[in-house]
């Protein structure tokens, strides 16, 4: 059984909360306490049908106003996969939780209300989910109910889309006409469209090759921890710990280590209890090498014939997440793989206006849920690789010297 | 193997190691919580994997309300000799003795929220500055806004409203001198796959967990086991059944089921078909719609 991760953005109207719901209700997850609390508080609100949304009811401040204010995760699953959902909120001041749940996501959810077609808000998802690198998108054109089942509108809507998708890099993506509340093209295909002959959201969801979304080319190991028993037995054991984050690293293979560029051989790969021949991601290992080296956290071990770039200027984009504005010449702590660094930024270049995706470069005030692309300098070298050939070596968080926050989050463009 | 994909138990299992690494990394004063339940365990051998063929670089921390099982206790010592760490206690009997709590009173008293003042004592006491707990998202509307590195200030406290945005498998552990945080690595995994991989990998659990013979009452339509610790309501008459526990807790609000389920197997089994959820039988959560947004904002678990 594979695990699928997906994120889902829409707004208040446009049936999320219920999509989520339906997806629960009908593979099952659900239990008799939870589905007793809705149709109690269904009944309460006067509803004669289940009102789905409320499964995924969240924090109390949540309830107070009606409104999804954070990331949600949800889980559930059928024979086939287990998954995991994002469930972020769509509204553009809330751009930051979508970019948090967007981030370890194979797959991206949008929804469009049949009745309004693409609209800015659909613009704006598509264009996080592009930028984040998404592998897969699925458009799903929902409240289908409410406009007669018309394979017209649905034709329209996804011509519509295509065109503007155009611009953007989203090599995989779907469109399913459904309509949440009612449950068609959900789990069962829909007795109501039998104009469409594609999958249906659940089949999709279950079969979708998810094998070829991580870079099994370029060899990467951040090394996360020194393992060092100092015991009697273990007495001259030195592992090195850390998560693949790219490339199939085996035995025997002759390695580089970063910064020092010293050379060794794979002596052994611990995983999960166990000596293995290979190790790919997102395997967490523990490795043995041929010498002793010194080599600490934030050093990362690659092929000596295909290593990352070297560099302390990142070129990036980035999403600002806090409330203190982006500052020009400020300085930050910037956390990349396992290594961490001080580091200032140099250059605002443009905003990104997430709606019509022009290119600000007058406007530089980059506060919370702006998108822009910056320079910055860190004080030691990083080891990268752009963000769309590989997300993790390609990312990076900014955080605030002072409060600690988490204010920024990167992704590298080359 | 060939196809370069991990089952989803194995990526589960790596993402938690890499968070238990993590903290090891970032913190100078970690600590595992120890409940004796099936989550924190879980956690306890997998720490052992992540730092093989070290020893685990943190102690485990039980906040003792002084009701446990007597199997949970005999399970926890046994499992400190197994794994070669150090246990410390923090108790609620000590906080009650020098006047930290006082003591509920009543039918519904239980320890159980008087827990929150002991661990941060403990935190302070030790001057913890990561506590990894067992938590998953799963188990409470609550918790499914947790983040794997959750931030707590001064006062032990959680700001749900203002928490760090957590990028990627990027976790910030920075803090400023007296605040601390609580990690979950279990916080993807749910209820059904922690039993999935306690089978596979064959841990062993407290007998609590299985069928056994104990004295049980019904009370507000749950089955609740019996101890000298609890007030009896008129009409509630303990009775010996053969039951199991789902969780594993204060001995004055933990539910049990019937059940005949001697194997691990069947256990999951069982579990798989049941249909009420597993804090469902958790009397401490009965006591308010946001009976845990409310504990978890005040340090709790």
């Amino acid at each position: 059984m594979e695990l699928l991760r997906f994120t889902t953005a829409g707004s208040v109207d446009d049936g999320k909360s219920t999509l989520i719901g339906r997806l629960l209700y009908d593979t099952k997850q659900l239990f008799d306490d939870t589905i007793e609390t809705v149709e109690r508080i269904s009944k309460q609100k006067g509803l004669s049908h289940l009102d789905l949304a409320l499964i995924t009811d969240g924090l109390k401040a949540e309830r107070e106003q009606g409104i999804t204010i954070d990331v949600a995760y949800r889980y559930f699953n059928t024979p086939k996969r287990k998954f995991i959902i994002a469930d972020t909120p769509g509204h553009v001041q809330y751009t930051r939780n979508m970019v948090t749940g967007a981030s370890t996501a194979n797959l991206a959810l949008v929804l469009i209300d049949a009745r309004n077609g693409v609209v800015e808000q659909t613009k704006r998802h598509s264009f996080i989910a592009s930028l984040l690198h998404i592998p897969h998108l699925v458009l799903c054109i929902n409240k289908m109910d409410l406009v007669n089942y018309s394979e017209d509108i649905f034709n329209r809507i996804v011509e519509e889309y295509e065109t503007f998708a155009a611009k953007f890099e989203i090599v995989d993506i779907h469109f399913i006409p459904i309509s949440a509340r009612n449950g068609d093209n959900i789990v069962d295909r829909s007795a109501n469209m039998p104009w469409y002959k594609g999958p249906t959201l659940m089949y999709l969801l279950e079969n979708i090759h998810i094998g070829s979304d991580q870079n099994l080319t370029d060899c990467r190991f951040p090394v996360q921890y020194i393992v060092r028993p100092h015991s009697e037995k273990e007495h001259d054991f030195r592992g090195y710990a850390g998560r693949i984050r790219g490339g199939v690293f085996r035995t025997g293979d002759r390695v580089i280590i970063l910064p020092t560029e010293f050379f060794t051989t794979i002596k052994e790969i611990n995983w999960s209890g166990t000596t293995v021949k290979e190790a790919f991601p997102p395997m967490s290992v523990t490795m043995q090498l041929g010498d002793d080296i010194d080599i600490s956290r934030g050093d990362m071990i690659v092929r000596e014939n295909n290593v990352p770039k070297i560099s302390q200027e990142i070129d990036a984009m980035i999403c600002w997440l806090n409330p203190k504005k982006l500052l020009v010449n400020g300085r930050y702590i910037i956390r990349h793989t396992t290594r961490e660094a001080k580091c200032f930024l140099k250059e605002i270049v443009y905003k990104i206006d997430i709606n019509t995706l022009h290119r600000n470069t007058d406007d530089k005030e980059i506060a919370m849920n702006d998108i822009a692309r910056i320079r910055l300098k860190s004080a030691i070298p990083l080891f990268y690789d752009p963000y769309r050939r590989n997300r993790i070596t390609g990312s990076f968080i900014l955080v605030d010297e002072f409060t600690n926050e988490t204010v920024g989050a990167g992704m590298i463009n080359q | 193997m060939s196809s370069y994909q991990l089952s989803y138990l194995e990526e589960l299992e790596s993402e938690s190691i890499f968070v238990l690494r993590e903290v090891a990394s970032q913190f100078e004063r970690p600590m595992l919580l120890f409940s004796g339940g099936k989550d924190s365990t879980v956690l306890a051998w997998m720490s052992k994997k992540a730092f093989a063929p070290a020893p685990i670089p943190y102690p485990l921390v039980h906040i003792d309300t002084g009701h446990n099982f007597p199997e949970a206790i005999e399970f926890r010592d046994n499992l400190i000799r197994l794994l070669g760490v150090r246990l410390i206690v923090g108790s609620v009997q000590e906080s009650i003795d020098t006047g930290r709590v006082v003591e509920e009173k009543g039918p519904y008293a239980s320890r159980n929220v008087l827990q929150t003042v002991t661990l941060l004592d403990t935190i302070e006491k030790h001057k913890f500055d990561a506590c990894i707990g067992g938590a998953r998202r799963d188990e409470e509307k609550a918790r499914a806004k947790e983040r794997f590195f959750s931030h707590r200030d001064g006062f032990g406290q959680w700001d749900p409203k203002n928490q760090r945005p957590e990028l990627w498998n990027i976790f910030n552990g920075k803090k400023a001198q007296g605040e601390h945080f609580r990690v979950f690595p279990l916080s993807n995994w749910t209820e059904m796959d922690v039993w999935n991989y306690i089978l596979h990998e064959k841990i062993e659990l407290p007998s609590l967990y299985f069928s056994h013979y104990r004295k049980c009452f019904y009370r507000d339509g749950t089955l609740l086991a019996w101890s000298e610790f609890m007030t009896l309501k008129e009409g509630e008459k303990p009775e010996m059944m053969r039951v199991r526990c789902r969780t594993v807790g204060d001995m004055t609000c933990t539910g049990v089921t019937i059940s005949n389920a001697t194997a691990l197997e069947d256990v999951i089994k069982e579990i798989a078909l049941s249909r009420t959820t597993e804090r469902g039988t958790r009397f401490d959560d009965k006591r308010s719609d946001t009976a845990m947004e409310d504990r978890k904002k005040e340090g709790y678990f």
